[in-house]
């Protein structure tokens, strides 16, 4: 038997015909359906809920990951451990390299005060801090490019004994990583909520398609081209995918909207939503839900008629 | 019109149901084709509208190979070939002067409600206009397939066993409309095994009653 063809199905005819609008004939000839039609609309309205916070999730932790990376990258402790007696001097020859270190702005030397308020989360704040051992701690901007840490290192251990250069790298790079990490499942978790859209849709199609059937062959029996047919299922899914989606995303981004703020919960979830511009891009979220609509139930329509003379 | 030459056919591969089939449809004739069930009637009828390929040999619909027809060609070939079958299927869900008006409507072209009605009105479903199919009777919904299949004013009109669930009261009004459509110049084959209809029609109108036998196509002789 001869090998069918699909000419009359192009991308473009298809999405012409849908946008066209044909005067109400092309949507009648499918058959209204009541509880499948609810359960696609449901469906993705679901699925664009959680794709907002997938999309929040990801900018969120972007934002971190570069929060972290330039804060963390803006500075470094030069930390000058020696005897009560020579720390004070050791310091102060530290303090003189710095002056003279290319890229390096302003070192200052931390008081006491600066150095209980930072071991106060892990000692409490009655820690008698003078009491302790405590090294001097120079906090040095990094101010140019041409700021050489590695080369700085090597001339306070040759310069000054018990100086020791930290510039954050150790901890820094799990931060950032943790933060990349979390914006990469975010944005996976976008796709693996699109593809399953996709394969929700289609299945809905499909199964749309395989109970009309008998309409499907009434139609081709009178001559109606697979355009046609398929524009009717595709139009129908798609306005139920987009639909469902614009729910789905303003429950999302009201959800978002509501989530603390920055300053009232502090910590690791600070920021976790939309800033400013940020609060256009879920509105992406029914346009690509419209577009899975589209190309799912066009496949699975090609495959059905496929099937039909 | 419609042209077969040596066109056989066998479904899945198998042998075939038909051969050697060549038969040329005579332009505005009445035609019958007959012969036992499961002769291959249905299956000649739905090569003519390309529902079916042949298997060997060919045929030709307005000048083309069906064969090489695309899948658009073919829908466009549907629309010049009105067919009326013994259990017609409509969209239910639409009333019957939608359905009847479908052909028209997907074709593009608009809906003409005065010829829509004057349709109705030729095969007395006026009153049923506003109906879902599945409220008819048996014999309005011939009629309704009958007006559904003429209304794109199609060159030939198919109609395998129309009557074949019907009485013969309600066969003889079909028919009536059928012989009607060839008054006015359409080309009519009527497949059917029912020989007493095919005597009556042919007291009112001249017709060809051709034959399947054993899986070729014979003219029938003068006993019809």
């Amino acid at each position: 038997m001869k090998r069918v063809d699909f000419r009359g199905l192009k991308l473009g005819t298809l999405w012409q015909s849908l946008l066209r609008g044909d005067g109400g004939t092309g949507d009648r000839i499918v058959p209204p359906t009541g509880f499948t039609a609810q359960l696609t609309v449901f469906s993705a309205a679901a699925m664009a809920f959680l794709a907002v916070f997938a999309l929040a999730l990801a900018l969120a932790t972007g934002r971190l990951a570069e929060r972290w990376s330039s804060e963390l990258a803006g500075s470094v402790t030069v930390r000058v451990s020696a005897p009560a007696a020579e720390q004070q001097a050791r310091a102060q020859t530290v303090i003189g390299i710095l002056d003279t270190t290319p890229g390096a702005g302003q070192p200052r030397l931390l008081d006491h005060d600066e150095i209980a308020d930072l071991l106060a989360p892990w000692f409490g704040p009655d820690m008698p801090v003078d009491a302790l051992p405590m090294p001097a701690l120079i906090d040095l901007p990094v101010t140019g490019a041409d700021f050489d840490a590695e080369g700085l290192r090597l001339r306070l251990e040759a310069e000054v004994p018990g100086a020791i250069l930290d510039d954050h790298t150790e901890w820094r790079r799990p931060l950032v990583s943790a933060a990349n990490r979390l914006r990469a499942l975010g944005i996976f978790s976008l796709l693996l909520i699109a593809a399953t859209s996709a394969a929700m849709i289609t299945l809905a199609a499909k199964a749309a398609l395989a109970a009309n059937g008998q309409v499907i062959r009434v139609l081709r029996l009178i001559g109606t081209r697979d355009i046609t047919i398929a524009t009717a299922f595709v139009r129908r899914f798609t306005h139920r995918a987009a639909i469902g989606a614009t729910g789905g995303t303003v429950l999302g981004m009201i959800a978002v909207a509501l989530l603390p703020g920055m300053d009232a919960a502090g910590g690791f979830l600070t920021g976790l939503g939309f800033r400013g511009w940020g609060w256009l891009l879920p509105l992406l979220i029914p346009l690509t839900a419209a577009a899975v609509g589209f190309f799912a139930t066009r496949w699975a329509a090609l495959k059905m008629l496929e099937a039909v003379r | 019109m419609i042209e077969m030459e040596k066109a056989g056919f066998g479904y899945h591969g198998g042998a075939e149901l038909l051969s050697e089939m060549s038969l040329k449809l005579q332009s505005g004739m009445f035609h019958f084709l007959t012969g036992p069930s499961g002769s291959g009637k249905t299956t000649l009828l739905r090569l003519l509208y390309a529902d079916l390929l042949p298997t060997s040999g060919r045929v030709t619909a307005f000048g083309a190979d069906i064969s090489t027809l695309s899948r658009d060609q073919i829908a466009d070939l549907r629309r010049r070939v009105g067919v009326v079958h013994q259990d017609t299927q409509f969209l239910d869900h639409l009333p019957v002067a939608e359905n009847i008006a479908l052909p028209q409507s997907i074709a593009g072209e608009p809906v003409e409600m005065e010829g829509l009605r004057d349709l109705l009105g030729w095969v007395q479903l006026t009153h049923q206009a506003r109906a879902l199919p599945p409220s008819l009777s048996g014999g309005e919904r011939q009629r309704a397939a009958l007006a559904r299949a003429v209304i794109l004013s199609p060159d030939l009109v198919l109609a395998d066993e129309p009557t074949g669930n019907l009485d013969w009261e309600m066969s003889m009004r079909l028919m009536q409309l059928l012989i009607e459509l060839n008054k006015s110049g359409k080309t009519v084959l009527v497949a059917t095994h029912d020989l007493n209809l095919i005597r009556a029609t042919k007291a009112q109108v001249a017709a060809r009653v051709l034959r399947i036998s054993n899986g070729t196509l014979q003219l029938a002789g003068s006993d019809l």
